[in-house]
């Protein structure tokens, strides 16, 4: 055999240096950038709590804080943001979770190559187009079947986000299930299993902690979508379980203050800090659980 | 005797490719048939039409007949599920679920509506005596089947799949993953199951297919070339083609 010339290895440790400090810097850059926000987020929270107690923040029933006599308790906007997930989730564990078993069990190969694409099309749909779909599709048909339901509702709004985080249920959950080796799935066919056994009892048991995450993940997506609830659900914070009718959710109290003409450093203007800050909190917070849950439930195959 | 499983001018397509020409077997109860031959000749293939474990691979199809107790197991009324229940398989690696040794050998058994905790306790216990394995994990029983060496898995498979109570275990290369001592092993096991099942098994080692087997068939491009009695064919070899085989002149 011809002898090989092999490139030096001085001139590939010296381009290994460059690469591994640009990507440092990157890595640097990423992480200064997240500090600097929630450091800005924390600094006008603090100025807002300087004025409004915390306690009155987390437990009061009544959010007006632009009306006398202005009122800060945040809860209504947290049982809106609730709704909006409980709803959402109700479309999207399940859809997402079913379509995801049927792609990774069931589905042949001509409908897998038809149909991963689809989803992931989907999941690149702006959530404005959702929320235009909320207003102009969902709302009416929920009009229909609720005579009484208002225009702006919690349930039309939660049904959108539902919808827009299928996607992403589905193609974590499914990316997990296909991680799942197939001599495990043969092992269980071997022993007389149905495909549906073998789906429940032997591929999400060992993909749970997977799809637990793309679960949270989902939940994170529902808490933080914005453009969607300040189309659909209203802008009526109220304390209210009821999903017919007009809401606000956190983010969506923040779009409205934000585009709104609220004068800067107003006790107004400070709100959406703190509103902010709570919604990082308990973004912050899924997040960790997220994390226990993967490293605590992992299957080693 | 009246052959457990006969089958009768088989053939088996991977689409286009004709894996398996014209088969003709007669496989007996209690009996330990080996089936050896050189990498892609069938084996694998062969072994997985008797518990149709061929028919989750697209695009397959199987032609001609093959009997288990003289019912067409390819028949329209026959349930694969309910075959392979019958038909049990151990596989090349061994492949424990991501569960307990105990929820591993009563997988099956729940999954056919026994939940009687005693009867399942009696199962795992009988079935680890049986392969040999519940002295080694008697303390361990409710820990993952992963924590177990190769060797120990792969009787832990075995003992999963003797708690179905089948007919028929299939075992493709069961030992091939394995260290000599666990080979060994199983290999003892294996004369000990013949007692109560008919056993096939695929093998790359001459000596496991002389030392175990009753039967042995010779497989080439997906035929059989010749099949009996293993000292006969061992000993006396009709085909010049098996004897290369066997003697390792081969190719
Ligand atoms: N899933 C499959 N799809 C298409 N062709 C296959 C498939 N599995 C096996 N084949 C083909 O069928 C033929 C027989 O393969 P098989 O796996 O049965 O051989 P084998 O005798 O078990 O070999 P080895 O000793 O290496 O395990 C080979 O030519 C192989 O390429
Ligand atoms: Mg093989």
């Amino acid at each position: 055999m011809k002898k090989i010339d092999f490139k030096s290895k001085s001139g590939m440790q010296r381009n290994e240096k460059i690469v591994s400090s640009v990507l440092f810097l990157f890595g640097i850059i990423s992480i200064f950038t997240t500090f600097g926000i929630v450091f800005s987020l924390f600094e006008e929270t603090v100025l807002f709590f300087k004025e409004v107690s915390i306690l009155d923040f987390l437990t009061g029933k009544e959010w007006t804080p632009l009306f006398e006599p202005a009122r800060f308790g945040v809860l209504p906007l947290v049982f809106g943001t609730f709704l909006i997930v409980i709803f959402s989730s109700i479309i999207s564990l399940p859809i997402g979770l079913g379509s995801a078993i049927y792609l990774s069990e069931y589905a042949p190969k001509k409908a897998r190559k038809i149909l991963k694409p689809i989803l992931e099309i989907l999941a690149g749909v702006p959530s404005i187009v959702y929320g235009y779909f909320a207003l102009t599709t969902i709302t009416p048909i929920i009009k229909s079947i609720f005579p009484d339901a208002s225009v702006y509702n919690a349930l039309s709004a939660g049904i959108a986000v539902g919808i827009m985080t299928i996607p992403m249920v589905s193609s974590l959950s499914e990316d997990a299930m296909m991680a799942v080796p197939n001599s495990l799935r043969q092992g269980a066919y071997g022993l007389g299993s149905t495909k549906f056994e073998v789906a429940t009892k032997i591929v999400i048991p060992a993909a749970f902690s997977s799809i637990m995450a793309s679960f949270i993940l989902a939940i994170s997506r529902a808490i933080g979508e914005t453009m969607i609830v300040a189309m659909a659900a209203g802008s009526t914070p109220k304390m209210t379980l009821n999903p017919l009718e007009s809401i606000q959710t956190m983010t969506g109290y923040i779009v409205q203050i934000s585009l709104g003409d609220v004068p800067y450093g107003s006790i107004g203007y400070k709100t959406i800090f703190a509103v902010g800050t709570l919604l990082f909190t308990i973004t912050f917070i899924l997040n960790i659980i997220s994390r226990t849950i993967v490293r605590k439930f992992r299957r080693v195959y | 005797m009246e052959p457990k499983i006969k089958i009768r001018d088989m053939n088996f397509y991977y689409g286009d490719n004709k894996a398996l020409k014209d088969i003709n077997m007669n496989i007996y109860e209690k009996k330990i048939t080996a089936f050896i031959g050189p990498s892609g000749c069938g084996k694998s293939t062969f072994l997985r039409t008797l518990n149709r474990m061929n028919d989750f691979i697209e695009d397959t199809r199987v032609e001609g007949k093959i009997t288990l107790d003289d019912i067409d197991i390819y028949s329209k009324d026959i349930d694969p599920v309910e075959l392979r229940r019958k038909v049990g398989m151990v596989f090349q690696r061994p492949n424990p679920f991501p569960k307990t040794i105990y929820e591993n050998i009563v997988y099956g058994l729940r999954k056919n509506g026994v939940n009687d905790k005693q009867i399942l306790d009696e199962v795992v216990e009988d079935t680890l005596k049986s392969v040999a394995l519940y002295d080694e994990v008697k303390d361990k029983i409710h820990k993952s089947a992963l924590e177990l060496s190769g060797g120990q898995q792969q009787r832990l498979c075995i003992a999963r799949a003797i708690a179905m109570q089948p007919e028929v275990i299939l075992m493709d290369e069961p030992t091939s993953a394995l260290d000599p001592i666990s080979t060994m092993k199983i290999e003892e096991l294996l004369l000990d199951l013949k007692e109560n099942y008919t056993i096939i098994i695929v093998t790359h080692s001459m000596q496991q297919a002389a030392r175990i087997s009753d039967e042995t068939a010779f497989f080439l491009n997906g035929e059989v070339i010749e099949h009996g009695e293993t000292k006969v064919i061992f000993s006396n070899p009709r085909d010049k083609r098996t004897e290369d085989y066997i003697t390792g002149r081969f190719g």
